[in-house]
């Protein structure tokens, strides 16, 4: 039942594959296994989002998933946001608007950022409250975060996000 | 100081350790991967208090990829407890405090006794992290349980001890008084008598911690990779228990995802895994779990207040009288620390001519409690500011005012408090203006009188809606000391080391602002190295929201050593005299004459030892200077806090509608960084006061051991924060600077219960304890208005 097997997936738009035991968390394969240490573990049960990654478009929490789970997965990570030296729009973006401090929650925060603004192109800025409270940080207080991902949707979608007040 | 640079002090320079986190490509402790590390996991009570009879590691050393299995039994001969009694306290503030303190040591794994669940007392080593939780989970304790000591009111009266030799469960007792407070509140007109208690709740930041160490044997020495606030600390403790010179210890903090105090001393694991690391001669590494760290990290606060207060007709306090109790848990690993910030703190910016204080530091079967962001503040803020609610509504007057009234006034600073602070020097507020303070946080949420219409009107509407305030002072930038060296190499870069330990502050970028500013360089061409010991000789760590304080002092002061070469070598190539000299763009030259002047990278190559160096007669070679700055006392930073909070009627929910926080920490390094920290600390303090509770059972269980029921704020659980910031410089210091990593923390309980009780006020309830729970809210407002009073 222990015995390792070999998952190859597609991390970043590279086909990679590594051994892992049926009971591996799919974070620590991308962490221990593949080196991909961007990915952090805030929580191991699924609460503070830190480890969130794209798997097969669609923003996931790498603590609750086995890594035989992601056999043949499209996964996409931090790591593979910033284009060489350049970062991606959104990590500029989180720069610009004091959105991280430690770090430490920041690549789940984008993960879940893209995912979310991929998700709609009619975001309100309390869509966005809600949506990033998917995940957690204890840093900023979140001014700074919700500033860059409303900024990003608005590039990525190229109108205003609705400002409301957030009585919904 | 010539200004053909710009001065880096004063603006919101871009972080430069955004890129690296960013792209997850910073290393934590849990990043870091060495060639044959094997892996910790430890075992830890599930008994509040219990005896331990024995404990069977047969199982888990015959387990798979085990390769160590050890229990408190083989370890209590080969490792010292952590003392207690470390935390230096200084003859003045022994004079002032009375203190009676006998914090007992820690046991790194205890042999005998456990007191609180989630103390470890058994340890695998394995292969990976997976085999050695297999391992962890065979082993077999024997324990008999003992009854729990489950808080420290229970704790004075209890038969059990927490350690047998603290009789009446006291660690450690403090008596503090300014002038006669018995003769006082018998003069007082009226008097007002309260319970107030402030709950527990930690620091929670989202690294957990870590440890990794590696040994050398060919040097005898050791690295130590922890994710910690304080390595100079850790090298200490782990020297002194390997018992090797400091100088074969370094450890280095390397990214640290948060600490807010929570990592700010040293813990056993720092040891053991030292210790493991060593007696095995391979790579070890130890990652506490979220889990864990809710069980084990140092939790904060818990303190039970007994008030009295005198004042008179017009509001005027003229007395207070603090009695309170300190829920310590099981240990007490910064001492009397958050005790003595209490008393020293409680009267705040208020001008009040008696106070007594008398506490007591509770030992219970919980979580030892460490300092946490605010370290005492919070808990005195939340009785001092509730009691001033408390007496404006005793007599009929607007809260504010009854604050504008008792208030410290521009023209009495600095003022003498009549205490002295933990740094041994009678406290005097350096600089400020409080009731200003006060006004911009009352004319941020919209003006008093536009609010108190607004209330009322909203009252006739059925609507709840109250305004709470808070203010506070905090001191910050405290010594002892902090270590800096600085060197100009032949690169011609600053480079700048510190004992500051960053968790998030952007200290890289702060102290390369303040290098560039002294040494009129690009920022581009200072070299930050933060939180190794291998750096900085003797350092202090980054708690007590010091650093911008005592960093940049001894940033200065190495600097001025390095100085004085860099003119006196300069001086004797340029053939000038020193006084014509000035610092320019990255070089030295003569005042006046643009041609004449060599780059920093020449003079460092002048001042090389050896044949064809071209220093002066009598300046040694090298350009490099270590310095120990010892601050003269501390900076007062404040703040004046202003909330609007609307309660609704149906489900009890309190919503924040709009929060301001005046703040003041004198002159801002970086305004966007400092921005940052505020809104940080207030959001830890809203979620304080709302929702984070490590709440206990009465046999001692933690009832909050999971992200699921421990409940952090989220991005929408955050009102709209305005956080205006004042600058009045402190005269303590050469750059003006105070501290503000805790600040923002320490207000927001309080705001919040002020402001539901002003919402509530036509019910006539109080809310005297933290947090704020909805359900009590619901309570008053099914009693209804009647039936209240």
């Amino acid at each position: 039942m222990k015995a390792p097997r070999t998952v190859s997936l597609t991390v970043n738009g590279e086909t990679l594959s590594g051994e892992a035991s049926p009971r591996m968390l799919f974070a620590d394969f991308l962490r221990e296994v593949l080196g991909k240490t961007g990915t952090h573990v805030g929580c191991e049960h699924g609460v503070c989002g830190a480890c969130t990654v794209i798997v097969d478009g669609v923003a996931a929490r790498s603590c609750l998933m086995f890594a035989i789970q992601a056999e043949g997965a499209d996964v996409q990570t931090v790591e593979g946001l910033a284009d060489g030296d350049e970062l991606h729009p959104l990590q500029k973006l989180f720069s610009e608007h004091r959105a991280l401090q430690c770090g430490y929650c920041t690549p789940g925060m984008l993960m879940t950022a893209i995912d979310l603004v991929n998700s709609s192109d009619s975001l309100s800025e309390q869509d966005i409250k809600v949506g990033m409270s998917a995940a957690l940080c204890r840093c900023t207080g979140y001014e700074g975060i919700i500033k860059a991902v409303t900024a990003y949707a608005e590039q990525v979608h190229g109108k205003p996000v609705k400002q409301e007040s957030d009585n919904g | 100081m010539a200004d053909t640079m710009p001065s880096y002090i004063g603006r919101s320079v871009v972080r430069r350790e955004d890129n690296r986190l960013l792209k997850g490509a910073g290393t934590f402790v849990g990043d870091m991967k060495l060639e044959g590390m094997l892996h910790v996991a430890i075992v830890r009570s599930q008994m509040a208090h219990a005896r331990i009879n024995g404990v069977d590691l047969t199982a888990a050393r015959d387990a798979d990829g085990v390769v160590l299995a050890l229990a408190g039994e083989e370890l209590k001969d080969v490792l010292p407890p952590i003392s207690g009694m470390q935390v230096a306290a200084p003859k003045g503030w022994r004079d002032g405090m009375d203190p009676h303190i006998e914090i007992p040591d820690q046991t790194l794994v205890p042999h005998d006794k456990l007191r609180y669940v989630g103390e470890p007392y058994a340890l695998v080593v394995a292969d990976d992290r997976y085999l050695a939780e297999d391992a962890a989970e065979l082993i077999d304790g024997d324990f008999d349980p003992l009854p729990p000591v489950a808080n420290a009111e229970a704790a004075l009266d209890a038969e059990a001890l927490v350690h047998d030799h603290l009789p009446g469960n006291i660690a450690a007792t403090l008596h503090a008084r300014k002038g006669d407070g018995e003769a006082a509140l018998a003069d007082a007109p009226h008097r007002l008598k309260r319970r107030f208690f402030h709950h527990r709740y930690a620091a929670m930041p989202m690294e957990c911690r870590g440890v990794v160490a590696e040994y050398d044997s060919r040097t005898d020495s050791i690295t130590v990779w922890s994710s910690t606030q304080v390595v100079h600390w850790v090298r200490r403790e782990v020297a002194n228990a390997l018992g090797m010179p400091e100088d074969r210890v370094r450890v280095v903090a390397p990214d640290v995802g948060g600490g807010f105090g929570g990592k700010g001393h040293v813990y056993p694991e720092d040891i053991l895994v030292a210790y493991l690391a060593k007696r095995l001669d391979r790579p070890v590494k130890w990652l506490e779990d979220r889990h864990e760290h809710l069980l084990n990290a140092a939790h904060s606060r818990d303190n039970l207040f007994d008030i009295e207060v005198g004042y008179d007709d017009n509001g005027r306090i003229s007395v207070v009288k603090n009695y309170f109790l300190v829920d310590s848990g099981a240990y007490s690993p910064v001492g009397a620390a958050i005790a003595g910030n209490s008393i020293a703190h409680f009267m705040g910016p208020y001008d009040i001519p008696h106070y007594e204080a008398d506490c007591r530091v509770m030992m219970t079967n919980r979580t030892p409690n460490a300092p946490y962001r605010g370290a005492g503040r919070p808990e005195v803020a939340f009785a001092m500011e509730r009691s001033i609610d408390l007496i404006a509504n005793a007599l009929g007057l607007d809260p504010a005012e009854v604050r504008f009234r008792n208030m410290i006034q521009p023209e009495q600073m600095p003022y003498a408090v009549g205490l002295p602070y933990r740094d041994g020097v009678m406290i005097e507020y350096d600089s400020g203006d409080y009731p200003e303070a006060l006004r911009k946080a009352l004319d941020g949420i919209g003006g008093l009188e536009a609010f108190r219409v607004r209330q009322k009107a909203a009252l006739a509407e059925g609507r709840y809606l109250g305004l709470g305030l808070g203010c506070y002072v905090e001191g910050t930038g405290i010594g002892p000391f902090e270590g800096a060296t600085v060197k100009i190499d032949s690169s011609g870069k600053v480079m700048v080391a510190t004992g500051a330990c960053p968790q998030g502050q952007g200290h890289e970028t702060a102290f390369a602002q303040v290098a560039a500013d002294i040494w009129n360089v690009d920022i581009d061409d200072v070299v930050v190295t933060l939180a190794d010991t291998s750096h900085v000789t003797m350092g202090y760590g980054t708690i007590a929201s010091r650093s911008a304080v005592t960093a940049s002092g001894a940033i200065q002061e190495s600097s001025d050593k390095v100085k004085e070469k860099v003119f006196a070598i300069a001086a004797n190539v340029l053939e000038a005299s020193e006084s014509d000299l000035e610092l320019r763009d990255g070089s030295v030259g003569v005042k006046g004459v643009p041609e004449m002047s060599m780059t920093l990278k020449e003079v460092a190559r002048a001042a090389l030892p050896g044949w064809i160096h071209q220093r002066p007669e009598g300046i040694e070679a090298g350009l490099e200077g270590t310095a120990y700055y010892e601050p003269p006392t501390v900076t007062w930073a404040y703040a004046a806090n202003a909330a609007i909070v609307e309660i609704d009627p149906q489900t009890g929910v309190p919503k924040i509608e709009n929060y301001v926080e005046v703040h003041d920490a004198g002159t801002l390094i970086n305004p966007g960084i400092a921005d940052g920290q505020v809104k940080g600390g207030l959001v830890q303090g809203i979620g304080g006061g709302l929702f984070e509770e490590l709440s206990y059972d009465e046999h001692g269980q933690l009832m909050t051991g999971s992200f699921m029921d421990y409940l952090l704020p989220t991005a929408s659980d955050v009102p709209p924060i305005n956080v205006i910031h004042s600058e009045t410089p402190s005269p303590r210091n050469a750059f003006g600077f105070k501290g503000l990593g805790e600040g923002g923390a320490i207000a927001p309980p309080v705001v919040i219960a002020n402001a539901v009780c002003d919402a509530l006020k036509p019910f006539g309830a109080e809310l005297n304890n933290t947090p704020v729970r909805t359900e009590a809210i619901l309570n008053i407002l099914d009693t209804g208005p009647a039936a209240a009073k």
